[in-house]
């Protein structure tokens, strides 16, 4: 994968410390690999010149890395109070309905990652569902089964447009 | 469809984001004043800029309250120094900053370039939380505008000084707000706090001298020499000087953020501006300053928004967000809720956070559903007392204060949980249990020493 080198040497340059490029360089290589497997640890490592064992212990700490596969979407939640207060948890139920699984969790089909996760920063907009990095604010609970239906219908890349 | 971000109008007093709707293009910015205060600032040396900082007694606006001009005037003098804008607004409540970048980003851009000028920094960093996707593609562009119009990455204005600046995105950690984690993080490691000294205005990004604020503090920065120093200073308290930005949510008809001067009530926030709560529904108890401080009961709604009101009352003004909440909800919900999210959070580092935070969501999870009792709600005041001020970062902290002021003011509503032997709020109540109890075995108990 040339170009993700390239790309995680245009981040480097950025930075007076080759490290400092470790978080662009990991979101680089999940955009390509979808997850950060081995093979995508060992690409970050080999652009950084950095031991693959620091690009994991880094990678780990942080919850926007998925370290095992993951859905061609994934939808996260927010359940945090502001959103909870305003009804999220009933958004959460029904997507897991929806989707025949309990979060966190994907989809029998693969397609759909379910997480809860924390405050996204939408609070007075709650409840607030990010959608393939796409936030989307005042999420009811009747919202889920269309969203799944297009979610369903679409390819990774094209939610992202 | 679910509808976007809904802006509230500018209020009276608004003198950061004075208009309705958004101003991303570096012209409309242009238009209204924007990127004037850089060409006065260009006028004046480092140490005038820090002396009409201090006028201003602008205090940072991320959650501490620091003198802004003081904290400028630490940083170690000459060679290789940073700005880092502290952009990872993760604070439960808090949606301020966002609301800035999304609505007015070249103000943020202008303030960073006045800050740079006044260090000679050798560049800026802004460090914007890994989900603020959207947010962080439009400071890129902002930034690239202002790189065609020779602000950045070119001499500027007529000096020999080129500024620089970068957007660094993190990728999901609450404790990297916290200003020692979020350099750790910068500098490409585990986003762990570390201990202080050595301090970021002596080592901090990269090893070198670092100036670390909060957004809306280097927003306000254009506003400051616009008017001046003395001028902004005029507005608000003695001790709380002009105005902030305060995230509102939770049970109330118009939530949003809302432009305040320092000098108006929470009353003022929440029933002036937030047309006070829905239909039939009465005001439990609000959180002032984000979900680490300590809850305010509604007898205290005349508390002044500023830092020294809230401290008076109790609390902290903290980040500037608000939670109101309703006659429905379940105080024992609100506060497991509230832990789960630090212990969620704590990076893991000290003992008292990593085992305190854990204890602390243990123990409200059994209380939640019903299987506590009276000892343990005490046992747990006891931890949150052990955990508060012993860890290396105020993480452990956030998650004890909070608590401790759920149990004090609803201590029954904790009562009631243990003597019912369940939760006696209604299904429709607010927040549901979302884990089924006692899904992992409870802790075993043992006697506090």
């Amino acid at each position: 994968m040339a170009d993700l080198y390239d790309q995680i040497q245009a981040e480097i340059a950025k930075y007076p410390d080759r490290r400092g490029a470790i978080l662009p360089a990991l979101r680089h290589a999940q955009e390509h690999y979808g997850w950060l497997s081995p093979e995508a640890i060992e690409a970050v490592a080999e652009a950084l010149d950095l031991s693959p064992a620091r690009c994991v212990a880094v990678a780990s700490f942080y919850d926007m890395f998925f370290l095992q596969p993951v859905g061609e979407h994934v939808v996260e939640v927010c359940t945090n109070l502001s959103c909870a207060l305003v009804g999220s948890d009933q958004v959460l139920r029904r997507f897991e309905d929806e989707l025949g699984v309990r979060a966190p969790g994907t989809s029998e089909d693969g397609r759909i990652t379910l997480r809860r996760v924390e405050c996204l920063g939408g609070c007075g907009w709650g409840p607030v569902v990010s959608v393939d990095e796409e936030y989307q604010e005042h999420f009811k609970p009747e919202d889920v089964a269309p969203l799944c239906e297009r979610l369903r219908a679409s390819r990774p890349t094209e939610s992202h447009a | 469809m679910p509808e976007g971000p809904t802006f509230a109008p500018p209020t009276d007093q608004s003198i950061l984001l004075p208009f309705a709707g958004t101003r991303r293009e570096i012209a409309e910015y242009e238009a209204h004043g924007g990127y004037q205060s850089l060409r006065k600032a260009v006028g004046m040396t480092g140490e005038q800029l820090v002396e009409e900082m201090i006028a201003s007694n602008l205090r940072g606006r991320g959650g501490a309250g620091f003198p802004a001009g003081r904290k400028a005037s630490f940083l170690a003098p000459g060679g290789e120094r940073y700005l880092v804008i502290n952009a990872d607004e993760s604070e439960p409540g808090t949606f301020k900053d966002r609301e800035i970048i999304l609505r007015n980003p070249h103000m943020l851009i202008e303030g960073i370039l006045i800050y740079l000028w006044m260090i000679r920094g050798t560049a800026a960093y802004i460090y914007i939380r890994g989900e603020y996707h959207k947010e962080a593609a439009i400071l890129e562009g902002a930034i690239a505008q202002a790189r065609e119009q020779g602000y950045v990455g070119s001499p500027l204005m007529g000096t020999d000084y080129v500024p620089e600046v970068y957007v660094h995105r993190g990728a999901g950690a609450y404790i990297c707000g916290e200003e020692t984690a979020l350099l750790s993080s910068l500098n490409g490691d585990r986003g762990q706090p570390t201990a202080k000294p050595p301090f970021p205005a002596v080592s901090g990004a990269f090893k070198k001298p670092t100036l670390l604020n909060n957004v809306e503090t280097v927003a306000t920065v254009p506003v400051i020499l616009g008017m001046g120093g003395a001028a902004y200073a005029g507005i608000g308290t003695e001790q709380s000087t002009g105005t902030k930005m305060f995230s509102l949510s939770g049970h109330v008809r118009h939530p949003g953020n809302y432009e305040m001067p320092l000098s108006a009530t929470y009353r003022d926030l929440i029933e002036g501006q937030g047309g006070g709560l829905p239909e039939g529904r009465t005001l439990k108890a609000f959180v002032p300053g984000g979900s680490s401080m300590p809850i305010l009961m509604p007898n205290q709604l005349d508390t002044g928004l500023s830092f020294e009101a809230v401290v008076a009352a109790g609390s902290m003004a903290g980040s500037g967000a608000v939670i109101v909440v309703d006659d429905r909800t379940c105080m024992v919900r609100f506060a497991l809720r509230t832990a789960e999210f630090y212990m969620h959070e704590s990076c893991g580092k000290c003992t008292p956070c990593r085992e305190g935070t854990r204890w602390i969501t243990e123990l409200l999870r059994k209380q939640e559903a019903g299987l506590g009792s009276s000892e343990e709600i005490d046992l747990l005041l006891d931890i949150c007392d052990r955990v508060e001020g012993n860890c290396l970062c105020v993480l452990g902290d956030a998650c004890a204060m909070p608590v401790r002021s759920h149990i004090r003011n609803f201590r029954d509503e904790f009562e009631e949980h243990a003597r019912l032997g369940r939760c006696p709020c209604p299904d429709d109540a607010p927040m549901s249990e979302l884990y089924p109890p006692l899904l992992r075995a409870p802790l075993p108990m043992v006697a506090a020493t």
